[in-house]
């Protein structure tokens, strides 16, 4: 028994699969043929010098990017297949961008609530609710009627976590989310990234952050040049990276 | 000589050649036919009243309908130009360019005589209805690209937060990124107001009844007939009308402009 023990998963269908995925922006090849597993209740962190792909891959799992080819299976729902309603799944899949992406022009209750009443068609005092338990969870209770712009930016992430968890999504995804940030706000960020993989969170996470990476991930997949190079337990891949280019890479970072 | 010496001369020696030239104007003008013309002294005593209460109110009515008119037709136009559509970009972009290549005259007169005419079309307003509309038509184009700068200057990461949220295009557009491309072009639509309120004076070759007459009209009139008939005085008295309107907005465009600029 771990310190992190997690609820285990019921359904054995994967929380998410990727298999043969191409990606091009015109004759660029950004993604080779990548096959990729998050298992429901697991945290994937996804590491690699920038450009290699990795963010591209995150962003085709929730469609922000369409893929050229391949196939990408969201809880057993093919995303890829034109008759699949796009909006339902990305409902079910938090996403946390690097810059925050917090609607400026809403206040902090109001960006929690938008999408709870028009996609999940929640009253607005359930809608509230569910807000105010997000920001107590993420520390901020007491600024429900700030806007953005008021907060730091380890707040407005914070926010814009607290956001993703109020649309109550089976897996979250997040795009480098304490790239933007000064180094002394990105403890707080990543603390509550370990208190949602401790409560059984799906996540798969793109992150610089080594420390995270080896503490609280479940597996590591090390990406260079559009290509999945590595990937295993924490302690296998930054451990005792086997391929150059972990090395490589590993060396100049930790 | 010192620098700063040379300048004092420089600046003296500007000065000295403005002075001349007012000087010249003063002496050459005959001042008595001047104030006749534009300052009569009947004209500034009695045209006020119908210049503002008929004149300006209609200005400013005209305005409002042809600003809330084209703002509609503007956000259609734009959604159109912006969309997956190739078909309703053509027309939004042959819309927008056809209008603004055009004298809004041209359109304005176009829409009040030829297109009623044409189509059998009855305005409601009559010739004056219509002319409105064919301003409603000009402000739309030119509004319509104002408000496409507008949406595409939101971050896409907006577009892309409120997406991944689940939300369709659609609630994105109407929720996320068109409130904030309104902020955006608040100081260029006002602008846009302004222009308006001068342009409403084109319909004054469209002709109207004597009580819907905008204010160039109401003016226009007064150099014809009443007590300062053959003056231009009430011409003058219609410019400040249209500065008290014009200047203040002018001048909330220039503050909002540097209030926008301080926020970024």
């Amino acid at each position: 028994m771990t310190a992190l023990s997690k609820e285990q998963p019921t359904s054995d269908v994967p929380a998410i699969e990727v298999s043969q995925l191409h990606k091009y922006y015109g004759d660029n090849e950004v993604l080779k043929g990548i096959d990729f597993r998050v298992d429901a209740g697991q945290v994937v962190c996804v590491i690699g010098p920038s450009g290699s792909g990795k963010s591209t891959l995150l962003r085709c799992v929730n469609r922000l990017e369409d893929p050229t080819s391949g196939r990408i299976l969201v809880e057993g729902i093919d995303i890829t297949d034109p008759e699949t309603d796009l909006d339902a799944v990305r409902s079910r899949i938090g996403m946390v961008f690097q810059q925050f992406n917090l609607f400026p022009h809403m206040t902090v209750l109001k960006n929690l609530c938008l999408a709870q009443q028009k996609v999940l068609k929640r009253s607005r005092a359930e809608a509230v609710e569910v807000a105010r338990l997000n920001l107590a969870k993420v520390g901020l209770a007491e600024r429900e009627n700030a806007y953005p712009a008021h907060l730091s930016g380890g707040q407005q992430q914070r926010v814009a976590i607290a956001r993703a968890l109020s649309m109550n999504p089976d897996m979250m995804l997040f795009d480098e989310p304490t790239s933007a940030l000064d180094p002394e706000l990105v403890g707080d960020v990543l603390a509550i990234m370990k208190d949602l993989a401790t409560e059984g969170m799906t996540m798969m996470v793109v992150t610089h952050e080594m420390g995270f990476a080896r503490e609280v991930g479940d597996k590591v997949v090390f990406m260079d040049g559009g290509v999945i190079v590595e990937e295993g337990t924490p302690a296998a891949v930054l451990g005792d990276p086997q391929n150059e280019r972990t090395k490589s890479f590993l060396s100049k970072v930790l | 000589m010192k620098r700063s010496t040379k300048r004092l001369l420089r600046h003296l020696a500007l000065y000295v050649v403005l002075l001349a030239v007012v000087l010249a104007l003063i002496l050459s003008l005959d001042w008595a036919k001047v104030q006749e013309t534009f300052f009569n002294a009947d004209g500034l005593k009695h045209n006020w009243h119908d210049l503002v209460v008929t004149g300006v109110k209609n200005t400013v009515v005209y305005t409002v309908i042809a600003f809330a008119a084209g703002l509609v037709l503007a956000v259609v136009l734009a959604l159109m130009k912006l969309s997956e559509v190739l078909v309703y970009r053509w027309v939004a972009t042959a819309y927008i360019e056809f209008f603004r290549g055009l004298p809004a005259l041209v359109t304005i007169l176009g829409m009040a005589f030829g297109f009623p005419i044409a189509t059998g079309w009855r305005p409601p307003g009559g010739v004056l209805g219509a002319g409105l509309v064919g301003l409603v038509v000009v402000a739309g184009a030119y509004m319509a690209e104002t408000l496409r700068a507008g949406i595409q200057a939101v971050p896409k990461g907006q577009t892309e937060a409120s997406r991944s949220l689940g939300m369709s295009s659609g609630k994105t557009m109407a929720f996320i990124v068109l409130p904030q491309a309104f902020r955006i072009i608040i100081p260029p639509l006002t602008n846009e107001m302004v222009l308006l309120i001068k342009d409403t004076s084109l319909l004054a070759f469209v002709g109207a009844t004597v009580g819907s007459r905008e204010l160039t009209n109401v003016a226009r009139d007064m150099m014809n007939s009443g007590v300062s008939a053959g003056t231009a005085t009430s011409l003058t008295m219609a410019a400040v009308l249209y500065l008290v309107i014009t200047l203040p907005l002018t001048r909330l465009v220039a503050w909002l402009e540097k209030k926008q600029q301080r926020a970024r």
